[in-house]
């Protein structure tokens, strides 16, 4: 795909999702939006995996972690205020993210693999084994936080469309802060890392110091997505932290193809579009799933994003130019 | 804690640790030698469980089971390899990850299918079902004996074949370069072959040989999973003498965090973890 048929594509899935609670029912409406957030947690992740070369297996960790916060931020019979609670979700998961990357980003590879997700045991285990948030069975969020601002209100949350068009607001605000964090000289050193950790430390670059700054932004970003799936759904459980879920998000990015923001989005839209279909059916639609999986292994190297470079190349009989 | 209570977690610390290396050391021998990521690993113990429960069911006899499921379980690991996993070896660790993920889903979903989705027991053998006395109300159960010392007599068995047979010697090599070992004119790919394959029949057996205390159920794979691969990343990626000396750092810590701290039994695994990993970034016994 060339950049603009690239670009006119992405204008037109984004006038659909825009227009999409006008003709579609308020179920498919919340199926969007959760997309939109998952969309949200696999940029984040694709952030670490995809540009910074970091395979973090824990990512559901910060995921988990801000959707407690909000849940442990709102009283039980009153709502929270969204303007303290947004930020102060985000800073919690940001701030484990910045102590775990303290640890983890001292090792590599295989072993960076498996301590992400040590920790990120851990922060299951503290939710799943202590009375702080209702151990295994969860929390509820009784209210949505409240928007209102000096008696102003700007909308509503409980108004499915209003929630519905905040979550669309914060995935493009996601996605344009990206591209320009990667734009930015910043994001070319993360991607020097990527390519060459030894040589940008040669280069003078303190490597650490920006894989730090990358593990916590991604840890923030995650929080986000937490903070707004908390918000959809009404409650939290200790799954959010599973390894399971960062799996699943880890998925995404794959599936959409690394290094490719909008590869992400497209990943999260695929595995909950396959999720939605298998489920429909039959009861053991993960069979299924783990055959798709299996075979786009197998069979699409390099994710959907790079899929119509393969198709196009082999119909015009030439190589592929990835 | 009086002594003979002490005694009795001791015991199990042992004998939980040493189920774990079964499972741990073929996911390290994988690891190691071939360089892939495995996360379906725990799904070979969880094929065992189940295999030993239909197997007992159908003979009536935990050991007979046992005897008949080895094989099987060896089998099905060198079909697995030949299938999907032989064409893991150029490919990287996230892909690795991601194909054995949904392997995981396949295996949960087809044993649904097979034997469905409740817990199930498994008789131990009338051999080993008596308990040893060991003081007026407290006993500990001979089987769970037996499982330490056939554990035991295993990792023998495995340290034996490594570093005291010519396949040992093939093994060590090929851990170290690949392409050296297939100059040398040894079929590499069946050496991988063989070694997943005793790798799938190692979990297998630790698999059969838990089923009758843990009982079978659905998502036992997955526990055993993750702390197999806390023990692999503490002893330090292919090593099997780390994978044992981690199994069992892991066996204490895991009992007796249970009995000393139960609020935060389930946390101790990975702190244990954090702080080996902090102390030597590429586990205890890192390989050269």
């Amino acid at each position: 795909m060339n950049s603009r048929t690239s670009t006119i594509f992405k204008l037109a899935v984004m006038a659909g999702v825009l227009a999409f609670p006008a003709f579609g029912s308020d179920f498919y409406a919340e199926m969007v939006a959760k997309v939109l957030i998952l969309a949200i947690f696999a940029m984040s992740l694709d952030l670490l995996v995809g540009f910074t070369g970091l395979v973090s297996f824990g990512h559901a960790a910060y995921f988990g972690i801000a959707a407690y916060a909000v849940a442990l931020m709102t009283p039980k019979y009153d709502p929270a205020n969204l303007w303290l609670a947004l930020p102060a979700s985000i800073l919690a998961a940001a701030a484990a993210a910045f102590v775990i990357g303290l640890f983890v980003l001292r090792t590599k590879g295989i072993y960076f693999i498996m301590v992400t997700l040590a920790f990120a045991q851990m922060a299951y285990y503290v939710f799943h084994d202590t009375p702080l948030g209702g151990g295994s069975d969860g929390i509820y969020l009784n209210f949505k936080p409240d928007a209102t601002i000096a008696g102003w209100v700007p909308f509503d949350l409980n108004e499915p469309h209003h929630l519905y068009y905040f979550v669309v607001a914060a995935m493009l605000a996601v996605y344009g802060l990206l591209k320009l964090v990667l734009r930015s000289p910043f994001g070319r050193v993360l991607v020097g890392i990527r390519s060459n950790e030894h040589r940008m430390l040669s280069l003078g670059y303190a490597t650490f110091r920006y894989k730090l700054a990358a593990f916590t932004l991604a840890g923030g970003l995650a929080g986000f997505a937490g903070f707004l799936y908390a918000v959809l759904f009404g409650f939290v459980t200790p799954e959010y932290l599973s390894w399971h879920k960062s799996g699943d998000v880890l998925l995404m990015v794959i599936l959409g193809g690394m290094g490719n923001l909008a590869g992400a989005i497209a990943g999260a839209a695929a595995l909950v579009g396959l999720q939605e279909i298998f489920t429909g059916m039959t009861k053991h639609w993960q069979l299924l799933m783990g055959l798709t999986i299996v075979a786009a292994v197998l069979f699409m190297p390099g994710g959907m994003a790079a899929t119509p470079a393969r198709i196009m190349a082999r119909i015009n009989g030439g190589k592929t130019n990835e | 804690m009086d002594f003979v209570s002490f005694l009795i977690q001791v015991l199990n610390s042992l004998q939980y640790g040493l189920l774990l290396f079964l499972v741990a050391s073929g996911l390290t021998l994988v690891f190691g030698i071939m360089g892939i990521i495995n996360l379906a690993h725990g799904s070979f113990y969880m094929v065992g469980a189940y295999l030993a429960f239909a197997l007992t069911s159908l003979t009536g006899n935990l050991m007979l089971a046992i005897a008949l499921g080895l094989p099987l379980a060896f089998v099905f690991g060198a079909i697995l390899e030949w299938a999907l996993f032989s064409h893991l070896y150029k490919r990287d660790h996230l892909e690795q990850v991601l194909l054995t993920y949904g392997l995981i889903l396949i295996f949960e979903e087809l044993r649904s299918l097979a034997v469905g989705d409740d817990v199930h027991g498994v008789t131990i053998p009338e051999l080993f079902s008596a308990s040893i006395p060991l003081s007026d109300n407290l006993s500990y159960p001979l089987y769970r004996l037996v499982i330490s010392v056939v554990c035991l007599a295993l990792a023998g068995g495995l340290y034996w074949l490594i570093q005291k047979t010519r396949l040992g010697m093939m093994i060590r090599a090929g851990s170290h370069d690949r392409d050296m070992v297939k100059a040398l004119g040894i079929d590499i790919n069946l050496l991988y072959r063989t070694v997943f394959a005793l790798g799938v029949a190692l979990a297998a057996l630790a698999g059969m040989l838990a089923a009758p205390i843990s009982s079978v159920y659905p998502g036992m794979g997955s526990s055993v999973l993750i702390i197999s691969f806390v023990i692999v990343v503490i002893g330090g990626v292919g090593s099997v003498w780390g994978a044992l000396v981690a199994a069992l750092v892991i066996g204490f810590a895991d009992t007796f965090g249970k009995v000393l701290l139960p609020d935060l039994a389930g946390l101790m695994v990975y702190l244990v973890m954090a702080v080996v990993l902090l102390w030597r970034p590429e586990g205890i016994f890192k390989k050269a």
